[in-house]
């Protein structure tokens, strides 16, 4: 007796309505994330006024002539934004790109040729995690003064330990593949291995990580900003926009409406990034 | 021609480190390669096969070490072989094909990129002339399209595929001798019979000494003009193919070739070597078959050491060498 085979149609992928809308929310992510890069890229273009001159049209609701309205200043919001894009998407990549190459070097290195090295990493890892780090961050930018270069400085003293930890994990178990013990049989260093073979093949977590980070940077930024502990004042930065609007958060509510939205959606558009960099690194395993 | 052997390993004995006490797994291993032969060492699994050539290599894992013996290796052609550190031969004489080359090979390079790499690292080459190289010795070890797959990642490959580039790998770094660690144990048949034409092809272009390691006794008949058979860490029989294969004179090694079921021969059940190995804890000096052999006598737990390898002729460890090895024929 034979069995027919069974009838084959299409194949379907059904898709969940909530995989549906996940997918729909991460496309928007990218595209908004893509938009605001390109923003960024071209606002002396697309800015319709100097984002640092001002004038006496002072508080003007958005209009024709100010699609986004003035400020206390007198200065275009359109313009101040595009060039505040400028300023938090550079701060956010360095802000989280500085401590992961720091971190990154510190505990491969360590984790690598371990034994002492490794021992002090741990040590001192276990302490930067005990601390609280945005109570850190902002009285390590009051001691050193406001200014992109100690935003810098501050994040990468506190941030680099997660991304030490992370590496140092990958590194371990990377270090013991097959495929390293092989390199060294061609004739590689040990520090050759490292950085050809160890590395590449360790840093997927970190990436993953880089992400979420970058959201936390942004923010971070904002908020810092906000308190005044930020970059140089004058300079157009998101959080530093809300926190001039302040004053007139009842009588002008462009003031903070648009630099607020904008910190929200790139907020959550780096985070969605991350989230899908993180489902892709798993389905990858 | 030199009557200079390529590689001699002499009196290898590598121990895993235990808090205090270390524990012997390798016990006074000796032998030789010369050019274009192919060494062959079969045994059962945790008998020290592969051990021995990664302790050949210098890559022990942590905590194994080697605690005495000396290697020696013919750097120049025709050169006697000198004393080389452990470490030194690495992709300096010595290269190594694994038994996974899914394992083997970093996933995230380029095949054609890491053999144009290692090419360079014997240094006097130019980038373009190291990926001409590459190609060149990915199209020597059968790739098809080697322009195309040099730019190739290893996943991208299939096993039989990954394999030949691996041994590509291996001989992009020149070796005198090519350690084989079971390259053909995770292959279906018909690709174990093509990786093997392709080593034995290697071997006598290139004039290469080879050690074999495989539990396939099949695949040693194959390839290997000398066989080393390897019990509890020690080498217990060596000789020429047809001399250990065919008349083994040690009751382990007969009972080893045994084990594997003819097509030719008569049906009957499975013969098994009863018992297991001893464990490294129990390793004394007397013979350490002496549990699981059907010919032991008192002679047998007096001492008895592995053998020389290095020497020529057909010869056992078995104290009943001479006067077992007519009996053990007509088992």
């Amino acid at each position: 007796m034979t069995v027919s085979p069974p009838a084959s149609g299409p194949d379907v992928v059904v898709k969940s309505r909530a995989s549906r809308a996940k997918h729909w929310t991460r496309s928007a992510a990218a595209w908004l994330l893509a938009l605001t890069i390109l923003a960024a890229v071209f606002a002396p273009l697309l800015a319709p006024a100097d984002p640092g001159q001002l004038t006496l049209n002072q508080l003007q609701p958005p209009s024709a002539d100010h699609l986004l309205g003035t400020d206390a200043l007198g200065r275009d919001v359109l313009s101040r934004l595009l060039f505040a894009l400028r300023t938090d998407l550079m701060l956010m990549v360095f802000a989280a790109g500085l401590p992961m190459l720091i971190g990154t070097l510190i505990g491969a290195v360590a984790a690598y040729f371990g034994g002492v090295l490794d021992a002090a990493l741990r040590w001192v890892a276990d302490i930067f995690q005990a601390l609280p780090v945005y109570v850190l961050l902002i009285a390590l930018v009051f001691v050193l003064g406001p200014g992109t270069q100690s935003l810098l400085v501050a994040f990468s003293v506190l941030g680099w330990v997660v991304y030490a930890r992370l590496i140092r994990t990958e590194v371990r178990r990377v270090r013991e593949q097959e495929y390293v013990s092989a390199s060294y049989l061609l004739g590689l260093s040990r520090t050759a291995v490292l950085f050809k073979h160890v590395l590449p093949n360790s840093l997927r977590q970190s990436f993953v990580y880089l992400a979420t980070d970058m959201g936390m940077a942004l923010q971070g930024i904002a908020v810092l900003s906000f308190f005044g502990l930020g970059v140089k004042a004058g300079t157009p930065e998101l959080g530093a926009m809300v926190s001039e609007a302040q004053l007139y958060l009842r009588s002008h509510w462009w003031l903070a409406t648009f630099p607020g939205i904008t910190i929200v959606i790139l907020g959550s558009s780096v985070a969605a990034l991350g989230d899908r960099l993180r489902d892709r690194g798993e389905v990858g395993r | 021609m030199t009557s200079h052997p390529l590689l001699e390993v002499d009196g290898l004995r590598v121990a895993i480190r235990r808090q205090d006490t270390a524990l012997t797994v390798l016990d006074g291993v000796s032998f030789a390669v010369g050019a274009s032969q192919c060494l062959g060492i079969v045994g059962e699994s945790g008998c020290g096969k592969s051990l021995t050539l990664r302790a050949a290599m210098g890559l022990l894992p942590p905590g194994i070490e080697r605690t005495g013996g000396k290697i020696r290796l013919s750097l120049q052609p025709g050169a006697a072989p000198s004393e080389v550190q452990a470490g030194q031969v690495a992709g300096r004489g010595l290269a190594m094909v694994f038994q996974d080359s899914h394992a083997s090979l970093d996933p995230t390079m380029r095949v054609g990129t890491f053999i144009a790499e290692t090419v360079r690292r014997r240094g006097g080459t130019s980038r373009s002339d190291a990926r001409r190289q590459a190609v060149e010795l990915l199209a020597s070890v059968g790739v098809p399209d080697p322009k195309v797959r040099f730019n190739a990642y290893p996943h991208e490959l299939s096993g039989g595929m990954r394999q030949r580039v691996a041994i590509a790998l291996a001989l992009a770094t020149d070796p005198r001798v090519l350690l084989c660690d079971e390259p053909t144990t995770a292959l279906d048949v018909t690709l174990q019979a093509q990786i093997l034409r392709l080593l034995n092809t290697a071997r006598t272009e290139r004039g290469l000494g080879m050690i074999f390691v495989s539990h396939d006794i099949a695949v040693i008949r194959q390839i290997a003009d000398v066989v080393a058979v390897m019990y509890a860490g020690q080498i217990i029989e060596i000789g020429t193919v047809s001399d250990v294969l065919d008349r083994p004179r040690h009751p382990y090694a007969r009972a080893l070739i045994d084990a594997v079921p003819s097509i030719d021969g008569p049906v009957g059940p499975f013969r098994s070597v009863p018992g297991s190995p001893p464990d490294p804890i129990d390793y004394g000096s007397a013979c350490r078959f002496l549990d699981r052999c059907g010919h032991r006598d008192t002679a047998c737990e007096g001492v008895v050491n592995g053998i020389d390898g290095r020497e020529a002729g057909h010869r056992s460890a078995c104290v009943h060498n001479g006067t077992l090895a007519h009996g053990l024929e007509a088992t």
